[in-house]
């Protein structure tokens, strides 16, 4: 009778180390699955910040510009139809020509123009509607560089040596002298937080469309929370056990998994079509964004409500208090930080959303700051889709610079929600 | 005047309402010696009258409006004489842009027939008529309401039941959005499907091999009559998702089972949350890193190695897509392997079996339901992602199960049809509902059997 038994340790035994081995393995396929995971994360943001942190410093350019009334155009500076319709792009390039002396050609100026940004010429005007004194006068201003010598400028100490781009031997050259005289620098660029969309990289900013997107958000959250809220109280205290019910269940659980993309379609189809919501504002992007984080809001609402104990409410009820009472005087009060909670989650998702936006004209160029709920307006992940696509080099840059302004909101506005769900839950 | 002060001019009529309706219950308690003499409190009088006063109206001026603009365009229709009358709906919407900017002033009257002059008036009428009637009428019938309301008080009256009804048939209404969201999205693909398959058979699209959805503007174009047989957007989605699966499966599962069954609470409260922020960046982020990092990557990796690559292959979309599921397919796991009651383990491992064969033994097989439903819901997510292959798939439409190829999926196609210029009577636009509509079925089959296996998994441990 012993045979056996020792027949099985034997075995045992035999294949102990082996048994050793595969054990380790295993662990060890964790291990590289968490750190394959921890490695995605990584690279995802150096990669970002690698190629967004330079965004946030734009190049600018010492002018020294004088205010000449023949070069402008103005008899009377006064008359504000002379002054608005005066040659400032003339003094632009005027003073670029007397920066450097050894420009021969059109072929040459045209490359020496290229050097500011196009909006030079509207901030010196801007200074002289401000300060009519000016005229006649010289005053050395900082304009914005272009994005070409922008590019450049930030890549002169890089290790790979400078990003040339668009640049040619000539414009590096004036660029170096410029160098020299410490008369180009990189400033923080606040514009880039203030201004619209821009066909020019160098004055694109992402302005408009944090406005827009905080505009459209308003509206989702108008909408999803209060809806949803009283969807998860129906569902959870006043719901029948009946078809209609199961059926809205089924329904809400659907939704959520459904792709956001056909929440465009529905959109593009029942909103616009058949309700003539006005394309591209902020209105109709919310009430896309609404249907599309309703079921969310739902979903964890309902466990909010259904985390309160039951004898709430039946101490509610014990002393008189009706159903309805009981849900809004306890219940609703004592669900609220979850409930909270799952909105913002919510809000985040609808953040950073993009697809269903595309199908409801969100994705037009606007250059304005949005200022109402009715403008035309774009948002944030939509803005970082339409630069993505851009050729021009200096947009690489921007993007990625959009891309972190955007992660800095989505990961304050779920940190928030951590701490409020800590702070404010109660466990019974 | 404006529906947005007239909507202020109903809340401020219902304020009104409360207040007078409040007053009247308290004018009753004082006869009566006492507010416990009334049957509600008088907040719920006060509430009611508001009730009478608000909601009548507001559901009168949200029906008109809905369906004002449609009255209005069929009256200015009919009003049209025959010989400008459009044909097509393209045409329509041609000339009802062309009256709506001439009455708004964006185009100048110079050179346009008397007939459009005479509609662009009549439009500003209709409108001016509309807008004076709904206030009108809007105000009457928040004033009649309010005054029947007020005036149907007593002290016996059951305030509270009545408002607490319709409080109910409110979180009814607002429950049962759901059904009307997903009957909207029925309605709204299969309408236009059917529109699109009176002109393309349904056999073509969806058994055809070749899609170029270019449809000729002109009839005398060459080489635009457009062809549309989906198999090869079918296919391109199925590769990319088959190459995110490839990734995230393995991945998020192993790390799962680490996270639920080796790792500490230390490791494990950093890791987690670590992962996590994967599932919170946005599509287009990944969009973008997929495009301008890991499709570069892969080429030079490729062409290194003496392979031909494209830079839209459709390894980089799979790839990137992988990493943006792993989360969602770890957390789940998580879930399901947590479920798994205690005792398995320890009856397992009291055998003598090794950790790892407990897991792989025991607590997978149990957990297997469960798992299943989880890569699902991967699937179906993977399936309707947008942004990634927007931004890193191509748009070409070949046949090819070779991952460094560009394939273009259905997603794709639905954005690059419906951006930009929309025309809802050409077979190119339609067939991104039609495209959508089989997004819509395969992803919901494949939701409900997910959440079907996930509640049943959770019902036996439960």
């Amino acid at each position: 009778m012993s045979k056996p038994v020792n027949a099985t340790s034997q075995r045992i035994r035999e294949t102990l180390a082996q048994r050793y081995r595969a054990e380790k393995r295993f662990r060890l396929y964790g291990v590289v699955a968490i750190l394959f995971g921890l490695l995605c994360v990584a690279t995802l943001f150096v990669d970002i910040i690698g190629k967004g942190h330079g965004a946030f410093r734009q190049t600018y350019v010492q002018l020294s510009v004088n205010y000449e009334a023949d070069v402008l155009g103005i008899g009377d500076i006064d008359d504000a139809q002379q002054l608005a319709l005066a040659n400032f792009s003339g003094l632009v390039k005027k003073s670029l020509r007397s920066r450097f002396g050894d420009v021969s050609g059109r072929k040459e100026k045209r490359q020496l123009y290229r050097l500011v940004s196009n909006s030079a010429e509207y901030d010196l005007a801007d200074r002289l509607k401000a300060n009519h004194q000016l005229l006649g006068q010289s005053e050395k201003i900082w304009v914005l560089a272009d994005d070409d010598v922008d590019t450049y400028f930030k890549s002169l100490n890089s290790a790979d040596g400078p990003f040339v781009g668009r640049t040619n031997e000539k414009q590096q050259q004036w660029i170096q002298s410029l160098v020299d005289e410490g008369q180009i620098e990189l400033r923080f660029n606040s514009d880039f937080f203030t201004s619209g969309d821009s066909r020019e990289p160098e004055q694109a900013g992402i302005g408009g469309a944090i406005v827009g997107s905080l505009l459209t958000l308003f509206i989702t959250l108008a909408l999803s929370f209060p809806i949803g809220v009283a969807a998860a109280v129906y569902l959870e205290e006043f719901a029948p056990q009946n078809r209609w019910t199961d059926f809205i269940e089924v329904n809400i659980n659907n939704l959520a998994a459904v792709p956001s993309i056909i929440f465009g379609l529905l959109g593009l189809a029942i909103f616009i079509n058949f309700f003539h919501v006005p394309r591209s504002v902020p209105i109709i992007g919310g009430l896309v964004l609404a249907v599309m984080t309703l079921p969310t809001i739902i979903i964890t609402s309902r466990a909010a409500i259904k985390a309160v104990p039951p004898s709430i409410r039946e101490a509610g009820i014990g002393i008189g208090a009706s159903p309805v009472q009981v849900v809004l005087h306890h219940v609703l009060p004592l669900a609220l930080p979850g409930m909270l909670t799952g909105t913002i989650i919510g809000m985040a998702q609808a953040l950073g959303e993009t697809a269903p936006l595309l199908m409801i004209g969100m994705v037009a160029f606007i250059v304005d700051v949005p200022g109402g709920f009715s403008d035309p307006a774009t948002v944030l992940p939509v803005q970082i889709f339409l630069w993505a696509d851009s050729p021009e080099r200096a947009f690489v840059e921007k993007t990625s610079a959009a891309i972190m302004v955007l992660l800095a909101f989505l990961i304050t506005m779920n940190t928030f929600a951590v701490v409020l769900r800590k702070r404010l839950e109660r466990r019974w | 005047m404006q529906t947005s002060n007239l909507i202020i001019a109903l809340l401020l009529m219902s304020a009104l309402a409360y207040y007078l309706g409040y007053q009247r219950s308290q004018g009753f308690a004082r006869q009566l010696g006492g507010v416990r003499n009334l049957h509600s409190l008088p907040t719920y009088y006060g509430m009611r009258v508001a009730l009478w006063c608000g909601l009548p109206s507001v559901l009168l001026l949200f029906i008109c409006l809905a369906f004002e603009e449609s009255i209005i365009s069929k009256i200015l229709l009919s009003g049209i004489p025959d010989e400008i009358r459009p044909a097509s709906i393209a045409e329509y919407n041609l000339l009802m842009n062309k009256i709506e900017n001439l009455a708004s002033g964006a185009l100048s009257a110079e050179g346009v027939k008397p007939a459009l002059l005479d509609a662009a008036a009549t439009l500003a009428y209709l409108r001016d008529m509309s807008q004076r009637l709904l206030t009108g009428l809007a105000l009457l019938v928040a004033g009649a309401g309010g005054l029947w309301g007020w005036w149907r008080m007593s002290a016996q009256l059951r305030a509270r039941q009545q408002v607490e009804k319709i409080f109910k048939g409110f979180l009814l209404l607002c429950a049962s959005l759901a059904i009307f969201t997903t009957l909207g999205i029925l309605l709204s693909v299969i309408f236009e499907s059917v529109r699109f398959f009176q002109q393309v058979p349904i056999s073509e699209f969806l058994f055809g091999l070749e899609w170029s959805p270019q449809t000729a503007i002109r009839p005398d174009q060459v080489g635009g009559s457009g062809s549309f047989g989906a198999v090869p957007l079918f296919l391109g989605t199925m590769l990319i998702s088959l190459i995110a699966m490839t990734v995230a499966v393995p991945a998020g599962l192993m790390s799962a089972i680490y996270l639920a069954e080796y790792a500490g609470s230390k490791v494990r409260s950093f890791v987690k949350p670590a992962l996590e922020i994967l599932a919170g960046v946005p599509t287009v982020v990944y969009g973008y890193f997929a495009a301008l990092t890991v499709a570069p990557f892969i080429r030079e990796t490729g062409t290194s190695i003496g392979l031909s690559v494209t830079s839209e292959s459709a390894l980089a979309a799979g790839l990137v897509m992988g990493i943006m599921i792993i989360p969602f397919i770890s957390s789940l796991a998580d879930d399901v392997i947590n479920a798994v009651p205690q005792t398995m383990r320890d009856g397992s491992l009291a055998l003598g079996a090794t950790h790892s064969e407990t897991i792989k033994q025991v607590i997978i097989p149990a957990a297997l339901p469960g798992i299943v439903g989880g890569v699902l819901l991967a699937v179906s997510r993977a399936i309707g992602e947008t942004m990634i292959v927007v931004m890193a798939a191509g748009l070409a439409a070949n046949l090819t199960a070779n991952p460094l190829d560009t394939v273009t999926t259905v997603t794709v196609q639905i954005v690059t049809l419906l951006v930009g210029d929309q025309e809802f009577d050409s077979a190119k636009t339609l067939s991104a509902f039609a495209l959508g509509l089989m997004l819509f079925l395969v992803t919901l089959g494949l939701n409900f059997i997910a959440l079907r296996v996930v509640k049943k998994y959770r019902e036996q441990y439960e």
